[in-house]
C-alpha cells in the first residue's frame, strides 16, 4: 500500500477510533451501567462521575506509561543485563557500568556533555536577554525579535548543513568558501582552518549551532518577562537617577530571575539530549563525543544493548536534578 | 514603556546598530545556504557565496570556432562569433591570444595572430577574425578574456534534487516520506491528549494532582531512553520499523507537553461556562466536544506547530523507528545526513536538499508564529 495512503487511513482511523473510544465509552457508561434514573439513580451517578475521568484519561495514560514510564525502567534492568549469544541475557550487575567507566571515550562524552552544559545554556540566555532588552526599545523589534526567533524553525541537520558551510577549509591558494576562514585570512590569520578537526575547541564551533538556534526560544520568553515588570519600578529608579544599566541589572534582573532559571534549564535539557548536530557535523570524531551520539554508538554500531543503556541512565541521572525541581514547582503551584 | 520619563537615552543609535550586529549574526549563515543552492558548482567551488551579489572580474579561456567555420568575405576570410551568450551581460575589458599577455589587447583594439591575421574582440563578447589566407589548423583559436560578469542564479540545482526521477538522491519522495510521517504524529496526540487535559483540569478525583506531577516529570525525560526497549517492544507485537511504530512513538513522546499546555490552557477557561453546560444537562463529552475544545483552538494550534515542527525536523526517531535497511522510506533528515557523508564538497547538492527539508518548516513558522509564541510563554512561563 502507498504509505500516504496508508498515512490517510491511520489518520481516519486514529481519529475515528479516538473519537469513538470516548463517545462509546461515555454512553456505555451513562446508558448501561450506570443510567442516571430507576431506584438507585442518585448512586449510579456518583459512581458515573467517578469512572470517568478515568475514561477521559486512559489513552493517554496507556501510551504515556508505555511510551515514557516502561522504557525508564526497562533501560534500567536492561544496563544491569548483558545479551549472551543465542538470545536471551542474564544480570551482570554493574559490569556494564564498570566496561563504560574504563572506555576513554565516555569520559571524553562526558566531559564535553558537561562544557556544553556550561556554555550553551550561559551563551543562550546571554544572547537571549540582550536580544529582548535591545529589540524591546526599537521599532523594527518585532521584525527582529522574528529573524532571531527564525533558527528554531530549522532542523538540527539543516542547521548542521547551515554551519558546515560557514566552517568549509578550501585550500590556501583557493578562494575560501566558508565565512569563518575567509574572515581568519582577512584578519591577517596565516593558513585556513579545518575548524572543526581541531580537538577542544571544535567542540564550541558545534556548541555555536545550538546556541544560534536556543537564543531565539530564549530572546521570546525573556522579553515577555520583561515587559510583565511593573513600570512603577522603572519610573522610580529613574526618578532616583539609575543609569541604563544600573536599571538593568539592579531593576530589572531580580525581577525576571525566576524565569531566567526557567529558561536556563529548559535549554539544559535541549543540551543534554543533543544528539543531532553532533551526529551530523562530526560524528563523535577529533573528540566531540557526546553522551547521546555515545549512546546512539553502542546501540546500534557495536550493539552492546548493555553499555548502551548504561549510557542512557547517566542521561538520566544528568536530567533527575530538573526533573524534581520542576516537578516541586508544579506541585507548589497547584496549593 | 515609551511613556516613562528619561527612558530615551542618548543610545538610542547604539541599540539599533547592536540589533542591526545581532539580526545580521542570526541570518547570515542561512541566508549563506540559500544563496549557495541557487548557483552552479563551480561558481560556489571558486568563491564565496557573499561575492556572488556583485558582479564579479574572472579571467576565461575560450576557444573561438574552428576554421572549418571559416566564410570567404571578398578575398578575405573571416571568423566571426560570440564568445558569451549574448543575452548574459558581460562585459570584457581586456583579452589576448597567449597565456603569457592574457591582457595584450584592450577591447576593440587589433591584435595580430601568431598565424597570420587579425583578431577584434569588442566589450560585449563579439570577436572577429580575419586573414588573408584561410586559416588553418583543427581548433579554435584560444582567447583570454578579462571580463565582468553580472550576478548568475540557476534554479537547476532545484531541478535536480526534486525532480530528477534518475536521481536516486532526490529529495522528493524523502519529502513525502516525511510528510507522511508528520501528519498523524501531529493530528493524533493532539485528541488524545485534549480529553485527558480536560480530565485533568475540570474533573474532580482523587490523584489527580500526582498525575498531572507525573506528567510535569515525564515532560524532561529523555527519549533516548526509550529507544530500545521500545524498538523491541515493536518488534515483539509484530510491527518492526515502519510508520505505524514512528506514529506511536511520537505520539507518545509529545503527549506529555501536549496535556500539559493543554491542561494549563483548559484551567484558564472561565468556569461559569462550564457549570452553566452541566446545569443544562449537557454530558461531560457534549461539554468536552461543544464547549472546551472550540475554545482551547490557541493552545491546539500551539502545539500542533510544536509537534510538526518537532516530528518534521526529527532525525532520532526515524532513525530508531522508521528506517530499515531497505532506506525506502527514509526522511529528509537522514537523506541530508546521508548526503553530508557522500557529498560533502558538492554544496549545491547538500544546499539546495537542506533547504528543500527548511523551507516547510520555515513558512510555518513565519505563518504562525504568534500562536508558537504563545505556547512557548504558556509552556515555560509557570
Amino acid at each position: 500500500m502507498h504509505p500516504a495512503l496508508q498515512g490517510l487511513i491511520t489518520i481516519i482511523v486514529g481519529v475515528s477510533g479516538c473519537v469513538g473510544y470516548f463517545y462509546f465509552s461515555n454512553q456505555f457508561l451513562d446508558k448501561v451501567l450506570f443510567p442516571p434514573r430507576g431506584p438507585n439513580a442518585g448512586r449510579n451517578i456518583n459512581r458515573a462521575e467517578m469512572i470517568r475521568p478515568w475514561l477521559f484519561l486512559f489513552p493517554s495514560l496507556l501510551a504515556l506509561g508505555l511510551y515514557l514510564a516502561y522504557p525508564v525502567v526497562e533501560t534500567m534492568r536492561m544496563s544491569l543485563m548483558e545479551r549472551v549469544p543465542g538470545g536471551g541475557s542474564e544480570f551482570v550487575g554493574l559490569d556494564n557500568y564498570r566496561q563504560m567507566v574504563n572506555e576513554s571515550k565516555f569520559w571524553e562524552a562526558l566531559r564535553n556533555n558537561i562544557l556544553w552544559l556550561i556554555v550553551v545554556p550561559a551563551l543562550s540566555t546571554t544572547f537571549g536577554l540582550l536580544a529582548a532588552q535591545l529589540t524591546d526599545r526599537i521599532k523594527w523589534g518585532n521584525i527582529a525579535k522574528s529573524i532571531i526567533f527564525m533558527p528554531m524553525a530549522i532542523s538540527f541537520v539543516g542547521a548542521a548543513v547551515i554551519w558546515k558551510l560557514v566552517y568549509d577549509t578550501r585550500p590556501i591558494d583557493q578562494d575560501q568558501i566558508g565565512v569563518l576562514n575567509a574572515l581568519y585570512l582577512w584578519f591577517g590569520g596565516e593558513a585556513p582552518q579545518t575548524w572543526l578537526t581541531i580537538p577542544f575547541w571544535n567542540s564550541f564551533f558545534l556548541m555555536a549551532v545550538l546556541v544560534w538556534i536556543q537564543t531565539g526560544f530564549a530572546m521570546v520568553i525573556l522579553s515577555a518577562a520583561l515587559r510583565g515588570i511593573p513600570e512603577e519600578t522603572i519610573e522610580a529608579a529613574i526618578l532616583d537617577g539609575a543609569n541604563p544599566f544600573q536599571l538593568f541589572f539592579k531593576i530589572k534582573m531580580p525581577q525576571i530571575s525566576g524565569t531566567i532559571v526557567v529558561v536556563w534549564t529548559t535549554i539544559t535539557i535541549v543540551v543534554l539530549k543533543v544528539f543531532d548536530i553532533v551526529f551530523a557535523m562530526t560524528n563523535g570524531q577529533w573528540e566531540t563525543q557526546v553522551l547521546a551520539n555515545y549512546m546512539f554508538d553502542k546501540l546500534f554500531r557495536a550493539n552492546d544493548w548493555g553499555v548502551g543503556s548504561a549510557s542512557a541512565m547517566v542521561i538520566m541521572l544528568l536530567v533527575m536534578p530538573i526533573l524534581i525541581w520542576n516537578v516541586r514547582n508544579a506541585r507548589k503551584e497547584m496549593q | 514603556m515609551d511613556n516613562i520619563a528619561g527612558t530615551k537615552s542618548s543610545l538610542t543609535w547604539a541599540v539599533h546598530i547592536s540589533v542591526v550586529l545581532l539580526v545580521a549574526l542570526w541570518l547570515f549563515p542561512t541566508v549563506g545556504l540559500l544563496v549557495s543552492s541557487f548557483r552552479t558548482s563551480d561558481q560556489i567551488a571558486t568563491s564565496g557565496w557573499w561575492k556572488s551579489m556583485f558582479p564579479s572580474e574572472q579571467n576565461m579561456i575560450i576557444r573561438a570556432d574552428a576554421p572549418e567555420m571559416q566564410v570567404l568575405e571578398g578575398d578575405i576570410y573571416v571568423i566571426e562569433g560570440d564568445l558569451f551568450d549574448p543575452e548574459k551581460e558581460v562585459v570584457v575589458s581586456v583579452y589576448g591570444i597567449s597565456s603569457r599577455a592574457i591582457n595584450a589587447f584592450e577591447v576593440g583594439e587589433t591584435g595580430a595572430l601568431s598565424k597570420g591575421g587579425d583578431i577584434v574582440v569588442s566589450a560585449d563578447g563579439h570577436y572577429r577574425m580575419t586573414n588573408s589566407e584561410p586559416f588553418t589548423g583543427g581548433r579554435g583559436q584560444r582567447i583570454f578574456v578579462t571580463a565582468q560578469s553580472p550576478p548568475e542564479f540557476t534554479l537547476a540545482n532545484y531541478k535536480n534534487v526534486l525532480f530528477d526521477p534518475n536521481n536516486r538522491e532526490g529529495m522528493l519522495s524523502a519529502f513525502f516520506n516525511t510528510l507522511t510521517v508528520t501528519i498523524p504524529a501531529t493530528i493524533i496526540p493532539i485528541l488524545v491528549a485534549a480529553f485527558a487535559a480536560y480530565a485533568l483540569a475540570w474533573m474532580d478525583f482523587p490523584g489527580r494532582a500526582l498525575l498531572i506531577a507525573a506528567i510535569v516529570g515525564l515532560l524532561v525525560v529523555p527519549l533516548q531512553l526509550a529507544l530500545i526497549p521500545l524498538l523491541k517492544f515493536h518488534n515483539e507485537i509484530g510491527i518492526g520499523k515502519g510508520y505505524l511504530g514512528v506514529w506511536m512513538a511520537h505520539t507518545g513522546f509529545g503527549l506529555p507537553l501536549a496535556i500539559y499546555l493543554l491542561r494549563n490552557y483548559m484551567v484558564g477557561l472561565p468556569r461559569d461556562i462550564i457549570e452553566n453546560a452541566r446545569v443544562d444537562g449537557a454530558s461531560e463529552f457534549q461539554i468536552f466536544v461543544k464547549i472546551i475544545l472550540p475554545l482551547s483552538f490557541p493552545a491546539l494550534a500551539s502545539f500542533a506547530i510544536f509537534q510538526f515542527l518537532w516530528t518534521w525536523n526529527d532525525l532520532l526517531v526515524a532513525l530508531v523507528f522508521l528506517i530499515d535497511s531497505t532506506g525506502e522510506t527514509t526522511v529528509m533528515t537522514k537523506q541530508i545526513v546521508e548526503l553530508l557523508g557522500t557529498r560533502g564538497g558538492n554544496w549545491e547538492i547538500l544546499a539546495t536538499s537542506a533547504f528543500v527539508s527548511i523551507a516547510v518548516p520555515l513558512a510555518v513558522f513565519f505563518a504562525l508564529q504568534r500562536y508558537l509564541v504563545r505556547g512557548l510563554l504558556a509552556g515555560s512561563v509557570k
